[in-house]
């Protein structure tokens, strides 16, 4: 069944879209990410322009990652304070994220710049958690405990001054850190069309040593409250949320979470953590397939205005 | 409008003026508003028309060639070209096309190159090659030669869309002087309004011309929407926003396991 999209401006099988959100929201039940660095991709491919895509999946993400904050509400593993000082930052970058957008939109460089952040980031964050599983897969065959979170062993991270303490993570860190990820996710955000999960929960990880119990709650409060304002931003600024678009994936995705969260439920960490691994990198290396080779056709249009 | 009549005013003062009428051109339209909904997936247009003497007892004089032209809302629209920048290829030079239609068809009988001496179709914009495509060059607007690198990729990346056509088998004759021409909107045809310009060619020179034009318009909810997210774009992402929260609420409520 074809359902024509208002904004995207292209009639879609509603069918392949609700398909598409059921199995990217399988995924990030799975791995407990928002999906929005596979959903992206997955739409540009079915013909979406990426500045719609990358607009539309932020209300997509936003919608995902709400039912996982409640969910981790019920349990009370969130860190509310962690996740408010994250925030500030985090919307002061998504405004800097969606004015670099226009800008780069207006010189014609937006779809280069999506698909560099995306070849950069992914392989990088693809081949460290191939890397870390590996290791930690390692170690356990060897008998030796995994352990993330080592108290006590101190980072120059903790030696900046404005030091905060947050009751529920249990760690006393400088506001400076705090707010320089805050700023990143927020700001990649916005360009990619991510949420930024899977960046956040290791950067939380291994620099501000915040414990596994809090950190996805937190992750997820985060992630809901940048992509619910970038998509309002997006929506002011570059008129290009599809929200029938949106709407679609969102059903799918939310109802694919559920699924996805009870298979992950039955896979151990690192076997996880590995498979989620490949799959970021085998994503940024189809975006640098894509710069690199010579494209079927070297012209493209754009709309530039009516009239 | 006074674009269409300085350039039906130009083709009057250039010698486009046709010869003492003798035919006469009749045309009818299957549907002048076109509704693009949820479910629209395209459609064809059917334009019937008949060639009358102009006055009564007037010998008509048979085989007749048509060549319709469709022209679609203008709009301005810049072709890109990538080049390999560090192993990367980027969008480097661009050329901006100034008010061309968003959809153009040239529809006829046979293919235009044998229907009239190839000044002639120039003059009357009749075929791709021929239609006047503005572009921006520096301070100036101007078209450029027909085998200009951007000129050719716009055209051809327009037909990939379906937006811009050219077919010599559109236009059937019925008897020697009743015809109909299939017109087709493809799926992401652009609202506005639409220009039909039926000309009526006989031994390579111009002998009638008339016009019609037809309206598409999204209607329902899809225009509903696509007014919304243009004119107040806060308040359509907030409700967008909200729609995403309420969704996101539901589903924890409805897979809600304690």
């Amino acid at each position: 069944m074809q359902i024509y999209l208002p904004i995207a401006d292209l009639p879609v099988n509603i069918f392949l879209v609700l398909g598409m959100g059921l199995a990217v929201g399988f995924i990030s039940g799975m791995f407990g990410i928002g999906g929005g660095f596979l959903m992206t991709p997955l739409l540009i491919f079915i013909g979406i322009s990426p500045a719609v895509a990358v607009a539309s999946v932020s209300s997509h993400i936003a919608a995902s990652s709400f039912t996982g904050a409640i969910t981790y509400w019920r349990k009370r593993a969130l860190d509310t304070a962690l996740a408010m000082m994250l925030l500030s930052a985090g919307i002061v970058g998504t405004a800097c994220g969606v004015w670099l957008f226009t800008v780069l939109r207006s010189l014609d460089q937006l779809d280069l710049m999506i698909g560099l952040s995306y070849v950069t980031l992914l392989t990088a964050v693809g081949v460290t958690m191939i890397y870390e599983s590996v290791q930690a897969e390692l170690r356990t065959r060897k008998g030796m405990p995994a352990t993330l979170r080592r108290p006590g062993s101190h980072t120059w991270l903790h030696g900046l001054p404005f030091k905060l303490r947050f009751k529920r993570s249990k760690i006393y860190v400088s506001a400076i850190p705090v707010w320089a990820i805050g700023f990143i996710i927020g700001f990649v955000g916005a360009i990619m069309g991510i949420g930024g999960g899977f960046l956040l929960v290791p950067m939380l990880i291994y620099f501000l040593r915040v414990p596994t119990a809090t950190v996805i709650g937190t992750s997820m409060v985060l992630t809901l409250i940048t992509m619910a304002s970038a998509t309002v931003m997006h929506a002011a600024t570059n008129h290009l949320v599809d929200a029938v678009l949106a709407l679609i994936l969102m059903v799918g995705g939310v109802i694919g979470a559920q699924f996805g969260a009870r298979t992950g439920a039955r896979m151990r960490g690192e076997r996880l953590r590995l498979l989620l691994g490949l799959l970021v990198f085998a994503v940024g290396l189809r975006f640098a397939y894509e710069l690199v080779v010579q494209p079927d056709d070297l012209f493209s249009l754009r709309h530039v205005g009516s009239g | 409008m006074r674009r269409r009549a300085l350039i039906l005013a130009i083709v009057l003062l250039t010698g486009g003026a046709w010869p003492a009428a003798a035919e006469r051109l009749v045309v009818s339209l299957s549907n002048h508003r076109v509704s693009v909904t949820s479910s629209f997936t395209g459609e064809d247009l059917v334009l019937f028309g008949t060639i009358e003497p102009d006055q009564p007892r007037t010998a008509l004089r048979p085989p007749y060639n048509l060549v319709i032209t469709v022209t679609g809302p203008p709009e301005t629209m810049r072709t890109r070209r990538k080049e390999r920048v560090l192993g990367i290829w980027v969008n480097m030079d661009s050329r901006e096309f100034v008010r061309v239609p968003s959809y153009l068809s040239v529809l006829s009988n046979r293919p235009v190159g044998e229907i009239a001496a190839p000044e002639v179709l120039r003059r009357l914009q009749i075929g791709l090659d021929n239609f006047l495509l503005p572009q921006r060059i520096g301070p100036d607007i101007a078209d450029t030669v027909r085998d200009d690198p951007f000129r050719v990729a716009f055209l051809q990346l327009e037909t990939q869309h379906g937006l811009y056509r050219q077919s010599s088998t559109a236009v059937t004759y019925l008897t020697p002087t009743v015809f109909r021409a299939a017109i087709p909107l493809p799926a992401n045809v652009p609202t506005g309004n639409y220009a039909i310009d039926v000309k009526l060619f006989a031994d390579g020179a111009l002998v009638a011309r008339t016009n019609t034009a037809l309206e598409v318009i999204k209607a329902g909810f899809e225009q509903y929407v696509a007014d919304a997210a243009r004119d107040h774009g806060l308040l359509y992402g907030l409700l967008t926003a909200l729609m995403a929260l309420l969704t996101g609420w539901f589903a924890s409520v409805v897979f809600r396991k304690d």
